[in-house]
């Protein structure tokens, strides 16, 4: 038994509010109660990366967050990625590679590799695979997400 | 049943009162890396959860000039990393700490949760230990002070009190000529446990040590800090019969254990190996 929490914090760039238990995490939040399924629940302990979100800009795993941290934070999700509607470029990158099978690690690869791009935008192969070793995914053995991301870092170089 | 709760205190006073109120059912949390995993394993259930993160002097990074920096207990390794000063002056310390975990797990993880966690394998611990920082510490009686290799007991245990809080390390002034530095054993290249973790912290005047520390992580209970090694080193030109003995120091103060990692016998071996190459890496960046 305990006392409801009540949070006030910004999800995707909008005002948020909701109650939670001290317990949960924030994943359990956006799923369950913010209906935000794209961060997906997979190892619950911070090796798989599936649940990747951004906290302040800083990527975190949602499953080692309690939701009640998030007060006055502000949180980004797979779900604040498209812009006006459209495709990340990243995203767009991921079809166009074909990097991705079951889908299960997608949303938490692109969460992971847009908060590398945005902290470094011209990443080598090898600052791409270490950034995203805290992200498993285990149908494409990695090599077309770490194509796409490169080949999206080139874009974004190009239209700067 | 009482209830559980989740308390952000603002103070340090705040949350000394607290964790002293709630003495024995509550858990500090810091960047949760460990602490939440326990939690959801079903180890550990604490009817109270004190985040110490909004709390300003737990999540500051001060520089007092000339290497000295005090660094709050729950800074990230992601934004200790973002301090291009710090990783200047203690280029060890920040790489052991980088070794933790993923970026994801780099977002939260902290130094104090790494040393109040205790596990022997801490990777930032034994890069601590040989910078010679310390350790301030507050419970309701007051402050304390202590060098990092006086706070680990043993596998999980500390010797804080159950009313105390790990507030922030300091790092001593940075001597002419020193450098750090850090190295594991692991056996795949990311993502793991230590077998072997060892630091080396070196001060050179020319072709001479002048001073040293060398600590080793994973290899006993706790980390440990080798003095007999760094006795070695200092006032010698480093040769090669000085460095060998004092790797066979570094082997004989490992008291390991055996298991699917690492067998006592290759544990040992490891940290005198270790220790050659982390002093290799620590002379040439005091070279530079
Ligand atoms: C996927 C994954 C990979 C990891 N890889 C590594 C690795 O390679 N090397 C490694 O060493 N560790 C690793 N860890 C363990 C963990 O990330 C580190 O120990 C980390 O430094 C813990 O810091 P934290 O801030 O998250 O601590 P928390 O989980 O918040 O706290 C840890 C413990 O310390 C106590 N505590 C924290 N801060 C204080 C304080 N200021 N005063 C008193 N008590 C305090 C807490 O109550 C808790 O018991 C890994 C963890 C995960 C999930």
């Amino acid at each position: 038994m305990s006392k409801k929490i009540h949070v006030t914090t910004s999800i995707n760039g909008e005002e948020t509010e909701y109650l939670c238990e001290p317990y949960d995490t924030m994943l359990d939040v956006l799923r369950n109660q913010l209906n935000l399924t794209g961060s997906k629940e997979v190892c619950s302990s911070g090796d798989c990366g599936a649940c990747s979100v951004t906290l302040n800009d800083r990527l975190v795993c949602s499953c080692l967050m309690l939701a009640a941290e998030a007060e006055g934070q502000e949180i980004r999700t797979i779900e604040g990625m498209t812009e006006n509607g459209n495709f990340h470029v990243l995203q767009q990158k991921f079809l166009e590679h074909a990097a991705l099978q079951c889908g299960i690690c997608t949303p938490g690869m692109l969460v992971a590799a847009k908060a590398l791009l945005d902290k470094n935008p011209s990443p080598t192969e090898t600052e791409i695979r270490f950034w995203l070793a805290g992200n498993l995914c285990r149908c494409t053995g990695y090599d077309k997400i770490v194509r796409a991301v490169q080949a999206a870092s080139e874009e974004i170089k190009e239209s700067a | 049943m009482t209830e559980t709760q989740y308390l952000s205190p603002k103070t340090i006073d705040e949350a000394v009162n607290l964790y002293s109120k709630n003495q024995g059912q509550s858990k500090i949390l810091a960047g949760g890396t460990d602490l939440l995993v326990q939690i959801r394993s079903g180890v550990l259930s604490p009817e109270t959860i004190i985040d110490i993160k909004n709390i300003k002097e737990i999540s500051e990074i001060k520089n007092n000039g000339e290497g000295s920096f005090t660094i709050g207990a729950a800074v990230s390794g992601a934004s200790l990393e973002e301090n291009e000063e710090f990783k200047d002056y203690w280029p060890g310390v920040l790489e052991a700490l980088r070794l933790i975990g993923s970026e994801q797990i780099q977002g939260r993880a902290s130094l104090g949760g790494n040393l109040c966690n205790a596990s022997p394998a801490g990777d930032s611990v034994p890069a601590l230990i040989a910078s010679g920082a310390t350790a301030n510490v507050q419970g309701p009686n007051g402050k304390r002070n202590l060098p990092v290799e006086e706070i680990h007991a043993g596998p999980g245990k500390t010797n804080l009190k159950n009313d105390e809080i790990l507030i922030n390390f300091d790092f001593p002034t940075k001597e002419q000529g020193s450098a750090d530095a850090y190295l594991r054993m692991i056996p795949r290249t990311e993502m793991d446990i230590a077998v072997v973790g060892c630091a080396v912290n070196i001060t050179m005047d020319e072709d001479t040590c002048i001073n040293a520390r060398v600590a080793l992580g994973a290899v006993a209970p706790t980390a440990v800090l080798v003095n007999e090694a760094a006795k070695l080193l200092i006032g010698t030109k480093l040769d090669n019969d000085v460095i060998e003995k004092a790797a066979k120091c570094c082997e004989d103060a490992c008291n390991p254990i055996n298991d699917k990692r690492g067998t006592i016998f290759y544990r040992k071996r490891v940290s005198g190996v270790l220790f050659k190459r982390a002093l290799k890496i620590a002379v040439e960046r005091a070279k530079r």
